[in-house]
């Protein structure tokens, strides 16, 4: 029987052949990484290398003065020790990538070491080389620094107000950005029968991904090349800002990314360290390798989220949801990060509008500076925030109507023969199921029965709720005209090679570069069925700058959809070279051709076949009559796929919890998620990630937050005080499916990486709010930690 | 010798490594930069994500806070030990049937914990294998398939006890 995944991917293609595509193939690149076999930056080593290590500000706010580097260049070992100041005119400034028009975007100079002022704790202020690690951190200790100490504030509501500390010169109020956004007919919120309205919080995150950031930079003198080993989602990005940096040509500097131990959007940024590790292998001709601690990454390593939003959302008496506007306070950090400018304006307020039939839509987005670590992608990157807050005020909206919450939701959902859907912020849904999906996640956890039990319960003095969050998320980024459009320095297609070697054997190169997500096998999976090319003999090639013509990464959920879009034209451009050679060895022509289980015949003579590596072989045999004539040899195509349109999956995830009444405790009864990113190449690597993605989003709802006390000190600098879940507290997860095709993707997929922290995070909280509905609770800041539970019971109670 | 370094001699996987170390050397970076066995990995230095798990005379320790000259004399177990003759272990088996892995980074470290635990407790309880595992910190799969790879690698094991 084949699996529904299958027929559905059958359905796609419109073709029935062996598929192994939807089916659970187990991963290849496990292979090497259950052995402890896998490489990972940090796992390499060359003779004579030298390490780095960077002195970083304990200050958050503070004036340079003078580096005293003496007596760290006099310990037996070091190499070198330079500061701000060797270094300011030696490299430019890191740009952001994402130069967001019409909102007043700011200058704000980020040097790969500071000179001037130090910005926050753990602003590099000098870097050592040394012959060992453990020396370069001893030096480190000796250099002196002269600081003047100013105030500092890391609150980004504190930062706007008249008298905050400035960070920037010229830079009123520290505001940054400043965009206004208005879609649909405004005046819905003067004819609303009801305004309810909330302040709304996503808590700032550290994406923690188990992998810190490391490289290694290896400069050829004799070539005056350099390359760099490092932890990369987007290796050609960041040979592109690299160069811009250091004023080096692409064509001088190679960026390998090998296997990368997790992301989750904090390794797409363009980072100081790894500018200054170019700069000096260059310098002293030798390899020098930087690896962050914990520690390091957690100060230094970018961090997610971090808005407060003030949220109005206009309704009817019936529950007809009219529309929402927003004001939201986006912490930006530091300085504006490689895509910062654009996660809480573009990538989250043109969702505002969610599953629901809105007609208006109205925001403004106010990015502001603060003495913490730069704020950028992470998991969702502004779609989780604009899920959030919807979900919550639907949730909101209903309990002020007293209307069920999913049916609230069926009302005004956008219906399955109304797409393609043009919403009021401007995106075109591609296509949608919202009530098959909604109603499967309720079938599952029995909706209709657990309400009723939840309310006989709470009858008895028990807190239990159930919760519903569901989403449409905008994914794999992107139509270039679009992101452009937005200020993006680069289109977001997606390039692929395929080639056929002489024997047949398939080597497939990608832009994207898979750090997790298990692309070597699914497009392995593709491949294969595209090409009816034995699984076994295709390999993926991905995260080198000299080996992949060109790439923009893996984030976004795109991957899937817009690298295997691009992998799946690929092939069938190779086919259909592949056909017209098999009309000339087989006396016909290409019209004739049929191709069949991985084997070309004429229609006309069924039994003299050729199979792809009979073409291949004769491809770059290529003599003795072999090609048509005037064909080139070989059999390999490139493609550049620049996708029309955004993919929008979606879904629901619903859950229940019970609040120990005396410690407040949550504790997750049941939860079910019902996602839809359309065809499935592998469902088991979908639903693994999804089970990552709901336990990220439910860190966010009950656990994690990265604090920065008054002075700037980030508190939540190890892993013993940032909250990452362990497998004692996440909750077991029933997941299903739905699958509705993207109809302008070339594969149908959409992208499924981020959809679980989408969805998990306003689920949990829903369900929370419901299980304390008898105390009139509207919302609870997350983490939903008992401490923050208890606080707002008690103000409910006096 | 250097002055200030020790002689330190450890046994890892079956094979002695001995060289003249800084008393400060962890024992992580004694196996992965002179024993050359990267798959022992470092996730936080703090004995926080076990990401550098590894067995020492049996027992479950966390390399990143051991000095090498502790480990003098001792016999260690890292994951490249669990396959033996291109055979893999029923924990790796079961962790690559499963998906209980995504980026691979703390699969060594979970791998060990798994073998410590089966090693006091050839039968787990669902409960039982999250507390063992408590102390590896993964931040890809969510754990389920984790937890069900070492449930299914157990049973397997202990098949394969009562067919011998």
């Amino acid at each position: 029987m084949p699996q529904e995944a299958q027929v559905i991917m059958e359905k796609v293609s419109g073709r029935k052949v062996n598929r192994i595509s939807g089916t659970r193939m187990k991963r290849k690149e496990d292979a090497r990484m259950i052995t402890g076999m896998g490489t990972y930056t940090d796992d390499i080593k060359f003779p004579d290398m030298m390490y780095a290590a960077f002195l970083r500000s304990p200050y958050a706010h503070a004036r340079i003065r003078s580096v005293k580097t003496e007596k760290a260049k006099e310990l037996p070992g070091v190499v070198e020790v330079l500061t701000g100041n060797d270094l300011k005119d030696k490299m430019s400034p890191i740009p952001t990538a994402w130069n967001l028009p019409n909102a007043d975007l700011k200058h704000t100079p980020y040097y790969s070491i500071a000179f001037d002022k130090a910005r926050y704790v753990g602003d590099p202020v000098a870097v050592v080389v040394a012959r060992s690690p453990y020396i370069a951190r001893d030096a480190i200790e000796l250099i002196d620094v002269d600081y003047e100490i100013l105030a500092a504030v890391s609150n980004q509501e504190d930062a706007v107000k008249e008298g905050s500390p400035r960070l920037y010169e010229g830079i009123e109020n520290n505001v940054a950005l400043n965009w206004k956004f208005a879609g649909g007919d405004e005046s819905v919120f003067d004819q609303a029968d009801v305004i309810i309205k909330e302040r709304l919080r996503n808590q700032r995150l550290q994406p923690s991904a188990m992998e810190t950031r490391s490289a290694i930079a290896k400069y050829e003198q004799g070539k005056d090349e350099t390359t760099i080993w490092m932890t990369s989602q987007n290796p050609h990005v960041h040979r592109y800002l690299f160069s811009s940096v250091l004023g080096i040509p692409e064509n001088k500097l190679r960026v390998i990314s090998p296997d990368v131990g997790g992301a989750f959007g904090s390794k797409i940024a363009c980072y100081g360290p790894e500018v200054v590790l170019i700069y000096l292998s260059r310098k002293l001709k030798a390899p020098v390798k930087w690896t962050e601690d914990r520690r390091e990454n957690y100060l230094s390593t970018t961090h997610g989220r971090d808005h407060v939003h003030y949220v109005e959302m206009a309704a009817k008496k019936d529950g007809t949801i009219l529309g929402v506007r927003v004001k939201v306070y986006s912490n930006l950090g530091g300085w504006i990060s490689t895509v910062a400018p654009g996660v809480a304006t573009v990538l989250s307020v043109l969702m505002y509008s969610a599953q629901y039939k809105m007609q208006a839509v109205q925001c403004e987005v106010i990015g502001v500076l603060t003495n913490t670590m730069a704020v950028d992608a992470y998991r969702g990157a502004g779609r989780p925030e604009a899920t959030f807050i919807v979900e919550r005020m639907v949730d909101n909206l209903a309990r002020k109507l007293e209307m069920d919450p999913a049916e609230l939701r069926r009302k005004n959902y956008i219906k399955k023969e109304e797409f393609p859907f043009a919403t009021v912020t401007g995106t075109l849904y591609d296509s949608g199921d919202y009530h098959t999906a909604l109603e499967k996640a309720l079938d599952l956890i029995d909706y209709r029965k657990q309400v009723a039990e939840n309310k006989k319960l709470r009858k008895e003095g028990k807190l239990v709720g159930t919760g519903i969050g569901s989403y449409v998320e905008m994914s794999g980024a992107g139509p270039s005209k679009i992101v452009r459009a937005t200020g993006y320095g680069l289109g977001l297609w997606e390039s692929a090679t395929v080639r056929v070697h002489p024997t047949g054997k398939v080597s497939v190169l990608t832009g994207g570069h898979p750090h997790g997500q298990g692309e070597d096998t699914t497009f392995a999976q593709l491949v294969s069925d595209e090409l009816q090319a034995p699984y076994e003999d295709i390999e993926l090639v991905h995260g080198d700058t000299a080996i992949i013509p060109f790439g923009m990464g893996t984030y976004a959920s795109r991957t899937t959809p817009i690298a295997g879009g691009a992998i799946a034209l690929a092939c069938r451009k190779v086919l259909k070279k592949a056909t017209v050679i098999a009309a000339h060895m087989l006396n016909t022509t290409p019209d004739n051709i049929v191709y069949d289980n991985g084997e070309f015949y004429s229609e006309g003579n069924p039994t003299e076949k050729r199979k792809l590596s009979d073409i291949a072989y004769s491809a770059y045999g290529a003599g003795f009559d072999q090609l048509p004539e005037g064909m080139e040899p070989g059999l390999e195509e490139t493609t550049f796929y620049d996708p029309e349109n955004f993919v929008f999956p979606f879904g629901t995830h619903v859950c229940n919890v019970e609040i120990d009444p005396e410690t407040f405790q949550v504790k997750i009864k049941r939860y079910v998620a019902v996602d839809d990113c359309g065809p499935q190449l592998n469902p088991m690597i979908v639903e693994g990630q999804i089970h990552g993605g709901i336990v990220q989003g439910l860190a966010q709802a009950l656990y994690e937050e990265s604090i920065y006390d008054e002075s700037g000190n980030l508190i939540t600098a190890s892993l013993a005080d940032y909250a990452v879940p362990t497998a004692v507290e996440v909750p077991r997860f029933e997941t299903a499916s739905t699958f509705t095709p993207s109809p302008h993707n070339p594969i149908g997929a959409k992208g499924v990486g981020e959809a679980g922290t989408i969805a998990a995070a306003p689920a949990l909280v829903n369900a929370v709010i419901d299980a304390l509905s008898e105390y009139g609770i509207s919302n609870i800041d997350m983490p939903l930690k008992p401490e923050n539970i208890w606080k707002a019971v008690r103000a409910a109670k006096s | 010798m250097m002055e200030g370094l020790v002689k330190v001699s450890i046994d890892i996987n079956g094979k002695k490594y001995t060289d003249d170390v800084e008393p400060r050397l962890l024992l992580v970076d004694f196996i992965r930069d002179i024993a050359r066995l990267k798959g022992t990995h470092i996730g936080c230095d703090t004995t926080s994500c076990g990401a550098c798990t590894i067995l020492i005379d049996g027992m479950s320790v966390k390399s990143c806070t051991m000095f090498a000259v502790e480990a003098d004399g001792r016999k260690i177990q890292t994951v490249e030990s669990l396959a033996t003759d291109d055979k893999l272990h029923p924990l790796q088996e079961a962790f690559w049937e499963h998906h209980a892995l995504q980026c691979g980074y703390c699969t060594p470290g979970m791998l060990m914990s798994s073998t410590f635990l089966l090693s006091r407790n050839s039968d787990p309880t669902e409960e039982e294998i999250r507390e063992g595992i408590a102390g590896n910190i993964c931040r890809c799969t969510g754990y389920i398939n984790i937890i069900k790879a070492v449930k299914d690698a157990a049973g397997k094991i202990n098949a394969g006890k009562e067919t011998e």
